[in-house]
């Protein structure tokens, strides 16, 4: 076992995933916002709720596509770098992946095309419809990567047989407690990322002094689905907290820097975990009973400590402590910022309101901070295991896998994403900063339902548009 | 329950080969051609239908991984490093296909990608398939052939002739869908892509012979074998008769039947092994009560319904494209 090999893998993985989830957080929120647009502008009849569908589906489009390519890596990565583990848990993981690519596939790429070139062709009621099946397309993809994840984090419904987990109760892998925690969470993290998206496009658009109309909605609309979801979000992350407290012991220890078994716990807000002397420095702590009501609802329950688990069974304590503190510090702005916002819109004083419009442009990346650092959370906090308490991630990767391949690819990866990432990240700013057209929306004349970035070809090299129409 | 999904991954990965080999041909071929006019009817030629031909390459994937997950980590770790370069190739050929045309100063950049990520994707399938034909060095059911296992003159040999192949089916593809100019030019380079291929099998068969390569016994073993080169070799008589008559759909039907009678010679002729000589079907396949899930689940209604999918968007594609893409 080549100890280098082993890290340069984990910082693989964790690379070419956060890389990834970015994309999909964005396009399962901006799907449901596209629905949410589309039933508006039937219902109501005004205009400006299509030219804003029309203008947030080119963006979905790039961000879709980005997604795409970047997930089908991740195919092909469990095989690459972590073989014992695909052959290992390849009768449970597999099928779920199957699923979500297959059903995915279905939904996606066919409805996509209608929201492409159905506008004439179908009636209104089918095009809602197909942009609702969309948004379906990327709920369900996002469902059984969780039920897969959430399997690795408390394995269940299976035997192993020849050293292969078997499974043999599917009901048990996909309808478990864990899985309906954590579902949610990631479905309300992908809402609030439109959310916000949606709401500092119009918070900019409003102090550049454009897109008046549009802008207004997309603020009042952002905000006010941010306060709505918010809490909720906090509800559902408070369950997350419930099942890690129940089945991984050792990760909660490490979230809350608790070194001591407690009964009742006490709760660390803020500290340095120094974990060569099993204390924390600087800490601020709120006395007993908080810590047992935070994690176990409780005023009397005990609360495992670090020290009652044995060193080779922890987590790196550092990351999921600051990574945790992190996200719900996101968290917290995100709901602030949304309530203060919505009760503004509401007085019809926002508009005027120039430090808060620049608090919600700047808040964009904030939904996207809390996802990865509540992922690196989940992730590093299971460490050392990869399907928690049964296989160890050491044991997982492929055994002859060398420092060299390893850092190879690393590079390769990390050089390709950068290039691709930068690019793409500057045709979604060139979009945004665009702005919406409110002109009959053209469909440019490469597009197709396969390729969903091409939505926006024609909209970005205005030059060649004009030469095409002097032909 | 094992062989339908023997049957799902042999469609998918035939598919694969066919539609994105024709995809990475004309990407390969593009890397040759200049002038604006020329590459944007090129790329129209697949712009409708590239990415549905990717997928076949992740179905493929999930496919190996559910049903066979022996084979899925076997190979996927033997091949580490051309696997992952493929990827990245294949990555910066899809953004490069959607980002070329939102620039105008940068599209040197992107084309470049294009062809260069078409050429390494292509020429890293052959090597891969040319090493599993000489074998796999295995012990203990694991790899054991070290990091560059794969990289044999054999199995470059096999790389350089699927280059050929693709783009051969890439030229033909061009034949079928454009007009002008890019007609002409693909009517010209099949037949030296032809001879390319030919000249390649000729030298590997030769190759086979001399190393006495263990996939030739079971040609002695199994003389129906000879069925699938038999009907390679009438396609190929029909595609040189359509070459010299200027046909412009036949060479692409034509180099579709090759590349079936390749695949189908192959597949019989590891029959029952899924890695030549080390792991059999029923070895590598998954569990019944996975299997069955995704029979239930995936299998049987959706599997069908996206062939049925593939079929409508190249139905809906048919006919020519014009040269000028479009204006």
């Amino acid at each position: 076992m080549d100890m280098t090999a082993l890290l340069l893998s984990r910082i693989q993985f964790a690379f070419t995933i956060s890389f990834h989830i970015i994309f999909p957080s964005f396009t399962i929120g901006l799907a449901a916002w596209l629905t949410v647009l589309e039933a508006m502008a039937l219902a109501t009849g005004r205009p400006v709720y299509r030219v804003l569908f029309e203008f947030w589906l080119k963006i979905f489009g790039i961000a879709f596509g980005l997604g795409v390519v970047s997930g089908i890596v991740m195919a092909f990565q469990f095989g690459t770098n972590w073989s014992v583990l695909s052959k290992m848990t390849g009768p449970i993981q597999g099928p779920l992946l199957m699923y979500e690519t297959f059903w995915a596939f279905m939904l996606e790429a066919s409805f996509f095309g209608v929201l492409i070139f159905g506008r004439s062709r179908v009636p209104p009621w089918f095009y809602l419809f197909s942009t609702a099946m969309v948004a379906l397309g990327t709920t369900f993809s996002a469902f059984f990567i969780m039920v897969n994840n959430s399997w690795m984090q408390v394995p269940s419904g299976y035997v192993m047989e020849n050293g292969a987990f078997v499974p043999d109760d599917w009901t048990k892998i996909l309808f478990n407690s864990v899985v309906w925690s954590r579902f949610p969470h990631m479905l309300l993290a992908a809402y609030l990322t439109g959310a916000f998206c949606v709401a500092a496009t119009g918070a900019w658009y409003v102090l550049r002094k454009v897109y008046h109309a549009e802008a207004r909605i997309m603020l009042r609309m952002g905000l006010g689905l941010a306060a709505v979801l918010m809490p909720i979000q906090l509800l559902f992350g408070h369950l997350n907290g419930e099942y890690v407290n129940t089945y991984q012991p050792s990760k909660m220890a490490a979230i809350e820097g608790r070194w001591n078994d407690e009964k009742p716990g006490s709760e660390v807000l803020f500290a340095w975990p120094d974990v060569e002397h099993r204390r924390n420095l600087f800490a601020i702590t709120l006395p007993p009973p908080f810590g047992s009501l935070i994690d176990s609802d409780s005023l009397t329950a005990a609360e495992t400590g670090l020290n009652s688990i044995p060193p080779e069974n922890w987590p790196p304590v550092v990351i999921p402590f600051f990574a945790f503190r992190i996200m719900v510090g996101c968290g917290l702005v995100m709901l602030a910022l949304a309530w203060v916002g919505s009760y503004l819109s509401y007085k019809h004083r926002l508009a005027y309101n120039r430090p808060l419009l620049w608090l919600t442009f700047f808040s964009f990346p904030l939904p996207f901070i809390a996802i990865l650092t509540g992922w690196f959370t989940a992730e590093v906090g299971r460490q050392p295991w990869v399907v928690f308490g049964v296989l160890r991630t050491a044991d997982a990767m492929t055994p002859f896998l060398t420092t060299t391949e390893a850092t190879i690819s690393l590079v390769i990866f990390c050089a390709v994403y950068a290039f691709i990432f930068l690019f793409g990240t500057f045709y979604i700013y060139r979009l945004i900063h665009t702005g919406p057209a409110r002109k009959p929306f053209a469909v440019p004349h490469l597009a197709v339902p396969n390729r969903p970035m091409s939505l926006a070809d024609e909209e970005l090299i205005p030059e060649s548009t004009h030469a095409g129409a002097g032909e | 329950m094992v062989m339908f999904w023997v049957l799902l991954l042999a469609i998918s990965i035939l598919l694969y080969v066919l539609l994105d080999g024709l995809d990475l041909g004309v990407g390969m071929l593009f890397g040759l051609a200049s002038g604006e006019t020329r590459r944007s009817a090129m790329l129209s030629a697949v712009a409708p239908i590239w990415d549905g031909n990717e997928t076949w390459l992740v179905i493929t994937a999930v496919i190996l991984w559910g049903a066979f997950p022996v084979v899925y980590a076997t190979l996927l770790s033997a091949f580490y490093l051309p696997l992952i370069v493929m990827l990245l190739g294949l990555i910066l050929r899809g953004v490069a296909f959607e980002f070329r045309y939102k620039t105008h100063r940068l599209r040197w950049v992107w084309d470049l990608s294009f062809a260069g990520g078409s050429l390494i994707a292509t020429f890293i399938q052959g090597l891969t398939v040319g090493a599993l034909v000489q074998g796999l060095q295995v012990t203990n059911g694991q790899y054991s052939g070290g990091a560059v296992g794969w990289l044999t003159p054999f199995a470059v040999l096999c790389g350089i002739g699927l280059c050929l192949g693709y783009a051969l089916l890439g030229a033909c593809w061009l034949a079928k869908k454009c007009e002008a100019e890019v007609r002409d030019v693909a009517h010209r380079q099949i037949p030296a892509l032809a001879l390319g291929v030919l000249a390649f099998l000729v030298v590997v068969f030769a190759y086979a012979l001399a190393e006495n390569l263990p996939i030739l016994h079971r040609w002695i073993e199994r003389p129906y074998l000879f069925v699938f080169p038999a009907m390679g070799a009438v396609a190929a008589i029909v595609l040189a008769l359509s070459i010299l008559r200027h046909n412009d759909h036949w060479p692409f039907y034509t180099v579709a039947v090759i590349f079936v009678s390749a695949f189908g010679t192959l597949a019989l002729s590891f029959w029952p092994y899924m890695i030549p000589f080390v792991i059999t079907i029923e070895q590598a396949a998954s569990p019944h009560s996975s299997l069955a899930f995704m029979f239930w689940g995936c299998g049987l209604i959706v599997f069908p319904l996206m062939l049925i999918y593939t079929v409508v968007s190249y139905s809906v594609f048919r006919g020519k494209v014009g040269t000028t893409a479009g204006h």
